[in-house]
């Protein structure tokens, strides 16, 4: 068979590389696509008070163990307070502590979430003692009881029981007993206090968690009461309002129980707010974050085990490969003609900073005036290497003129060509001077648009988002990539320019016969 | 402008013609040679990259030819750095009329021809004026490598300026038409005269708009010329008939051409030869990666001829019997 050797090549490199990654993919569960069910979500408490001029301390309750969510990243913004966390069976809190303050003070605490429906979701902690029955006054007594019966008998178990009780409470025409019950106008927590109350007749464990409902950019959201109950294994959730089962997704436990948000000694006044917004940019910490919950070796000697700032950088270059395939597609199976084998494929990188038509406009305008300068150079009759220095030098100087008069025209764009490879634009500049005196304009400016035009298609390939996360997730399928590569290497097939090139003298052959 | 119209209609009239695109299998039928074809299978495997240097170098090749008694353009001198520019003169020794180009240049650029001197400045063969420091300049940048492959530093070579035979004095403008043959495994498969035009500037490159005229490997005569893809049978500056034409000297000529493969050793072989007035055909250069555009001048694709001479199991020693392989083979 012919090529034989290239095609083994090529069958072991694609087996490697999927299997790999159908490994991953299916015994780790990493996952294939950038999850886009998965939101990634960043809290905000920003918690104000006012000094008294002592010594204070401030605690502050935080999420613990959120059901439904799994926690990226927190970090406390409070300079000049010591900070300490400790968490006290369900609750988890932040205290920060500082002498002499004075004045209004405020101090932030930022959570970093992803929306993972399988995390936390057995509560289990901490196990409740059964309450004693209350001492209910008269009227109550009678209203609780006949209440309690009642449910009682159309119920199986404690959950039941308490969808049951929640029916009765919110039915808008409600028994004689609820309504004796009922405090409607009370706020809501005092609501759901009442409710606890009346289930304390039952001696069913209960407690309420005040949670943080999640939207698209909440700017001053509160916390609402939910009911939980203890059945005896673990903590139900019921909201308190129609007795819906579970927590809703957009639902963030932030404390459990009666105690206050805050705590605070020598200060004042404690206001907390929050804030959230929701993205999806964040999938490679995602990613990682499922790497460390997988704990696999195969991760563990993976780019995500990297520091941040070098897993940017393969990002990167992980995509450059895709690009090289774009190059060699394009020259070898199109036939279109570009400057320098690769020159597209770091214009392409410039063009992930400045975006595709800004990114071709400053190309073009640079080596457009590149081009002027370069003719007029053309006269003083330099040497090659001085030219070529000169070159660079008026590259740099017309990417800072750019920079300079986009900015005053508040093209912020035009600021991004200071990321253009200089060397790689004076060059060729260098080579569309030499080609455009020596074959003419037609052929340097098509050659100098197909170098464009592989390095759009190059940046559409390498910025595409998939791309992007399947060769920093799965590196490995480069191996394919490299496969491809090398089979590309033995076509020997015609371009496809050449089936416009040889079109006449196809005419002409066929008339001979 | 009006060369870029008439440019623009012959596309036109050749877009009514012919379909823009032709399928693969239409050119794979017709034995079109494709790009990726050409070096995969025959540079890829019959050039042996060990003797690229000797091609690519028109110095080496040229001691080379010389040893073997090919016959080339004479050298007169060679500057090899900067500072021999000043010696310019020495090696010039008055000569009205010679060629400067780099050893290492690629497709026929970086060629200056000097056809006479007026006072202290120079004519080029177009009737350009060139002054002394011009001429300098010329030289240092090919000494830099301008216009050689890959850039890196090279030599000028000046050497004697070919006076071409009257044969296609009718058909070509300015410049010296040159004999493209392709040698495979030192046979010749097919030949082509580049004619230069006024559109390419006298320069002998189709892809400028030089015509290519094929060659009938037996008789030496040519078939009809291409022109931009056009098949014309008429120049288009003289209005002379480009068929037809003998080329002089042919068997010698071919014979010089198998020759070639014995002297450079590579199996897939561009030879190209201008045929001089005084001194007979002289191997102009070697090109270990000959274009396609023969093709296109012959009117046939290069497969069948290259499987042809890809399954002999053995190809005769003597240059003139591969030559004769090559015309019984081809010829007619």
């Amino acid at each position: 068979m012919k090529n034989l050797h290239v095609k083994l090549l090529a069958l072991a490199l694609v087996a490697c590389g999927l299997g790999l990654c159908y490994y991953k993919v299916h015994r780790l569960g990493v996952p294939l696509a950038p999850d886009s069910q998965a939101q990634v979500w960043t809290v905000e408490a920003t918690l104000r008070f006012d000094g008294t001029g002592r010594a204070a301390k401030i605690g502050l309750d935080i999420p613990n163990e959120p059901p439904g969510f799994s926690i990226l990243d927190e970090n406390f913004i409070s300079s000049g307070f010591g900070l300490s966390t400790e968490a006290d069976g369900a609750n988890r809190s932040a205290q920060w502590a500082a002498r002499n303050l004075s004045g209004e003070q405020t101090l932030y605490y930022r959570l970093v979430l992803t929306e993972d429906p399988e995390a936390h979701r057995e509560r289990t902690t901490p196990v409740p003692r059964y309450p004693e029955v209350p001492q209910y006054t008269d009227p109550e007594r009678a209203a609780v009881f006949a209440l309690l019966d009642n449910v009682r008998s159309r119920s199986a178990d404690t959950p039941s029981f308490t969808q049951e009780l929640l029916r009765r409470f919110n039915d808008p025409t409600p028994d004689t007993e609820v309504e004796v019950l009922r405090n409607e106008s009370a706020d809501e927590t005092a609501q759901v206090r009442q409710l606890q109350y009346v289930l304390a007749g039952a001696r069913i464990p209960t407690r309420i968690a005040h949670v943080l409902r999640l939207s698209e950019s909440m700017r001053h959201g509160t916390l609402e009461p939910w009911l939980e109950v203890y059945n005896g294994e673990r903590w139900l959730a019921f909201n308190p309002r129609n007795g819906h089962a579970g927590f809703p997704d957009d639902a963030l436990v932030w404390h459990v129980g009666d105690a206050p948000l805050t705590r605070l000694e020598g200060a004042n006044d404690a206001r907390v707010e929050f804030s959230a917004t929701r993205s999806s940019r964040d999938v490679m910490g995602l990613a990682q974050q499922r790497a460390r919950l997988i704990d696999s070796d195969v991760l563990e000697y993976s780019l995500l085990a990297l520091p941040i700032a070098t897993q940017n950088v393969y990002k990167v270059l992980l995509t450059v490969p895709l690009g090289a395939l774009v190059v060699v597609i394009l020259r070898n199976f199109i036939g279109l003609r570009t400057f320098g084998t690769f020159m597209p494929v770091l214009i392409a990188l410039a063009f992930r900073e400045t975006e595709l038509i800004w990114g071709s406009i400053l190309f073009t305008i640079i080596v457009t005036l590149g081009l002027l300068v370069r003719f007029y150079l053309e006269r003083l009759k330099l040497l090659l290497v001085p030219r070529l220095a000169s070159m660079l030098t008026i590259v740099i100087l017309i990417m800072a003129g750019v920079s300079v008069l986009a900015h005053r025209l508040g093209m912020e764009h035009g600021l991004s060509i200071a990321l253009f490879p200089m060397v790689i634009l004076a060059m060729t500049i260098e080579r569309m001077s030499i080609m455009w005196d020596e074959s003419g304009p037609r052929d340097a400016i098509m050659s100098g648009l197909g170098s464009l035009a592989v390095a759009a298609v190059g940046f559409v390939v390498m910025t595409h988002p998939l791309a992007e996360y399947l060769t920093f997730v799965f590196p490995e399928l480069l191996l394919v990539v490299l496969a491809l590569t090398l089979l590309a290497g033995r076509y020997t097939g015609y371009r496809l320019s050449e089936l416009w090139r040889f079109r006449a003298s196809a005419k002409a052959i066929a008339r001979q016969r | 402008m009006t060369t870029l119209g008439r440019r623009l209609r012959a596309r036109l009239r050749l877009m009514r013609h012919s379909p823009p695109l032709r399928m693969p299998s239409t050119l794979r039928a017709l034995g079109i040679l494709g790009m990726n074809e050409r070096n995969g299978d025959y540079i890829g495997i019959y050039n042996d990259r060990r003797h690229y240097p000797l091609v690519d170098d028109k110095l080496k090749t040229k001691e080379l030819a010389l040893a073997a008694g090919i016959a080339t353009p004479e050298l007169y001198g060679v500057v090899e750095i900067e500072h021999q520019v000043r010696e310019l003169d020495r090696i010039l020794d008055g000569r009205r009329e010679f060629v400067i180009k780099p050893a290492q240049g690629s497709g026929g650029n970086g060629i200056m021809v000097i056809a006479d001197r007026r006072g202290v400045n120079f004519l080029r063969a177009s009737g350009a004026s060139v002054t002394r420091s011009e001429l300098e300049h010329f030289i240092s940048n090919a000494l830099s490598g301008m216009y050689s492959l890959g850039g890196l530093p090279d030599k000028a070579i000046i050497e004697y300026r070919v006076k071409p035979h009257a044969v296609f004095d009718a058909v070509s403008y300015q410049g010296v038409p040159d004999i493209r043959t392709i040698v495979f495994r030192g046979v010749p498969v097919a030949s082509m005269v580049r004619l230069p035009t006024r559109q390419s500037d006298g320069k002998a490159n189709l892809h400028q708009g030089a015509i290519g005229a094929g060659i009938d490997l037996a008789s030496g005569r040519t078939v009809d010329g291409v022109w931009f893809n056009n098949v014309l049978d008429a120049h288009p500056d003289s209005g002379n008939r480009v068929r037809g034409i003998q080329v002089p000297d042919w068997d010698e000529l071919l014979t010089l051409a198998a020759r070639s493969y014995d002297l450079t050793r590579l199996g897939y072989l561009g030879v190209d030869v201008v045929l001089d007035r005084d001194h007979g055909p002289l191997v102009l250069e070697y090109n270990a990666r000959p274009g396609l555009n023969i093709q296109l001048a012959n009117q046939m694709g290069l497969l069948s001829r290259l499987k042809q001479i890809r399954a002999l199991a053995q190809v005769p020693d003597d240059a003139a019997a591969r030559v004769a392989l090559g015309q019984q083979l081809f010829g007619g």
